[in-house]
């Protein structure tokens, strides 16, 4: 295993994403709290913590895919930063396709599953008005390389692939438009081991070669030590430790952490 | 029972206006689709219930009407409809393009070109092109909203990828104006450059999913296509064995169980027009006689 990235953390960097007081309650129960970091180019920020902690609520808030009860989430635009929560909904939604990326961890939640591999991966391409056909087929085959599937599968619908290759294709779907930003929802879950060690990889090396920016949640913490530059740890919609992911997982100061560290990671 | 037993046109004048407010409506916003409360009507969904509202909302009795169906005026579907309105409405019916104020129709647009005061009635089942890849209705209503049509190319590249070319032969998706993405109905695409920049004014009525949409006259009606993979208005490569036509829609007809088969004039109406006027196919008879034109 190679050690996990460190990219472009400097300090002139401004950042890429910007979350100040976030809060989401559904009715009385909290699913996120107070929830302020800064994520910068290039980084990948891990979010772990335990099922119904606030994982999903914090990512959907930070994608636009639900509005927080309070808070900013400030996007550094090619033009300038901007609160993509009070920003007009058509621009968040050009923005969702272009500059942003959202991998599921159910790929049928990603996925058209009534289209072909091909027309997954170029619909983006189509979306912000790609209108040839013959190069919209050859940058599909050129990203189904990338994410190992093989250009013979290119007009094979997803039911036709195992649930690592419709990870992979919709992973080759997102990042066709070349997004600065990418939120994932536990990509590897569900998959076997074999078959996660093979995608973090992928991952790993498609993050290196393009300088995404990634937001990740898992309740892995491998997947964590292997991706994320940096880690927040979450419990009962708050944040509860959060810092360089080495450090965290190495010398957890707060007693959540320390139990989650001692009880997940001897994988 | 009597033509009495109805009002004008069968739907009452409260109905009618209400169709007639959403039709305005879809002709202010050419493209758009225009929620109304469709009425029961004496036909089951799927016969024209939708076309037949938009009809009786826009007849007079000074009109005169003519009904075809995949371009023919005496199939059943077509016979049962200009007939109801000649009982309920008592107007003029015809045959000839030319000579109707109303035309409804299904599946076609007629040969002889439309001209201004005429209205075509479209008969649609789906009206909502968007609905192929994205059944969820809100998401399509926001897709209209924030003109995002990307989906829509993505069903042309379904198209051929998998057959080399784009099959999509009917309800051949366009864009109006520049902004809305339609579905024309299921008409062949053949009849799509028709829709664009015609004097008549053209309505579409969808009875069971309850939409109106409308193109005024000469409005901009735009097939989609891709660069390399550009919209061809096909049509059998033949001429009408009847009429002698080389560039009216063809029906394929079989004629025996030995591999017989003629192509035809899907408009009824043309074709009889052009065998009058002495024009004759491979396999037509020279000077029709009256009776046949009838
Ligand atoms: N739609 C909803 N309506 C009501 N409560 C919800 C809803 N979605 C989540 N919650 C609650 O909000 C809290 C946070 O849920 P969330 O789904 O964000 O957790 P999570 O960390 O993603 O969990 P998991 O690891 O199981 O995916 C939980 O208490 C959950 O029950
Ligand atoms: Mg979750």
């Amino acid at each position: 295993m190679t050690a996990p990235l460190r990219t472009l953390t400097a300090e002139t960097d401004r950042p890429l994403l910007q979350v100040q007081g976030l809060t989401k309650s559904y009715g009385a129960r909290i699913g996120c709290a107070h929830i302020s970091f800064d994520l910068f180019p290039g980084e990948v920020m891990g979010i772990v913590g335990e099922s119904g902690s606030g994982k999903s609520t914090l990512l959907s808030c930070l994608a636009g895919h639900m509005a927080p009860d309070t808070g900013r989430v400030i996007f550094d635009t090619g033009t300038g930063p901007v609160d993509t929560v009070t920003m007009a909904e058509a621009e968040r939604r050009r923005m969702a396709r272009t500059d942003w990326a959202f991998v599921h961890q159910n790929p049928r939640d990603g996925l058209r599953m009534g289209v072909s591999a091909g027309g997954n991966v170029g619909e983006r391409l189509m979306a912000i008005g790609a209108r040839h056909y013959g190069e919209i087929r050859a940058t599909a085959t050129d990203w189904l390389a990338r994410v190992e599937i093989a250009a013979d599968r290119i007009d094979d619908r997803p039911r036709a692939f195992s649930g690592g290759m419709q990870q992979r294709l919709q992973i080759a779907r997102n990042l066709v438009t070349g997004p600065r930003l990418v939120f994932m929802d536990e990509p590897t879950g569900g998959l076997d081991v074999s078959v996660q060690a093979r995608l973090l990889d992928l991952l790993r090396g498609l993050v290196r070669e393009m300088g995404l920016s990634v937001i990740i949640v898992t309740h892995d913490l491998a997947v964590v030590r292997l991706l994320a530059d940096r880690l927040m740890v979450m419990k009962g919609g708050h944040v509860v430790e959060q810092g360089l992911t080495d450090q965290v997982l190495d010398d957890p100061q707060h007693a959540y952490t320390q139990l989650l560290v001692s009880s997940v990671l001897q994988v | 029972m009597t033509a009495q037993d109805y009002n004008f046109a069968y739907l009452d004048e409260q109905t009618k206006r209400m169709i007639r407010r959403a039709i305005l409506k879809g002709i202010a916003v050419p493209g758009y689709q225009v929620p109304f409360a469709s009425r029961e009507m004496p036909m089951p969904y799927g016969w024209g219930t939708g076309g037949v509202q938009v009809t009786a909302a826009c007849l007079t009795p000074d009109d005169t009407l003519k009904v075809i169906d995949q371009g023919a005026d005496d199939t059943t579907n077509a016979v049962s409809i200009r007939k109801f309105f000649q009982r309920t409405a008592g107007v003029a019916v015809t045959e000839a393009t030319d000579q109707a104020s109303i035309i409804q129709t299904r599946h076609r647009i007629p040969e002889a070109p439309l001209t201004e005061g005429q209205i075509l009635v479209y008969q649609v089942p789906i009206p909502e092109p968007l609905r192929f890849l994205e059944p969820r209705e809100t998401e399509t209503r926001k897709m209209h909203e924030l003109e995002e049509y990307g989906l829509m190319h993505v069903k042309l590249y379904e198209d051929i990828a998998r057959h080399g070319t784009i099959a999509t032969s009917y309800a051949y998706p366009v864009k109006v104006e520049g902004r809305y993405v339609m579905d024309p109905s299921p008409i062949p695409k053949f009849d799509n450059p028709k829709l664009s920049d015609s004097p008549a004014i053209q309505l579409f009525g969808a009875g069971r999913e309850q939409r109106i949409y409308a193109l005024p006259p000469y409005t901009q009606v735009v097939s989609l296509d891709f660069d390399d993979h550009p919209f061809v208005a096909s049509k059998a490569d033949h001429d009408c064995d009847l009429c002698g036509a080389g560039t009216s829609y063809l029906d394929e007809v079989i004629t025996d169980d030995q591999g017989g088969r003629m192509f035809v004039c899907s408009d009824t109406d043309f074709c009889r027009a052009r065998r009058e006027a002495g024009h004759v196919g491979r396999l037509g008879t020279p000077a029709p006689s009256l009776e046949a034109a009838q």
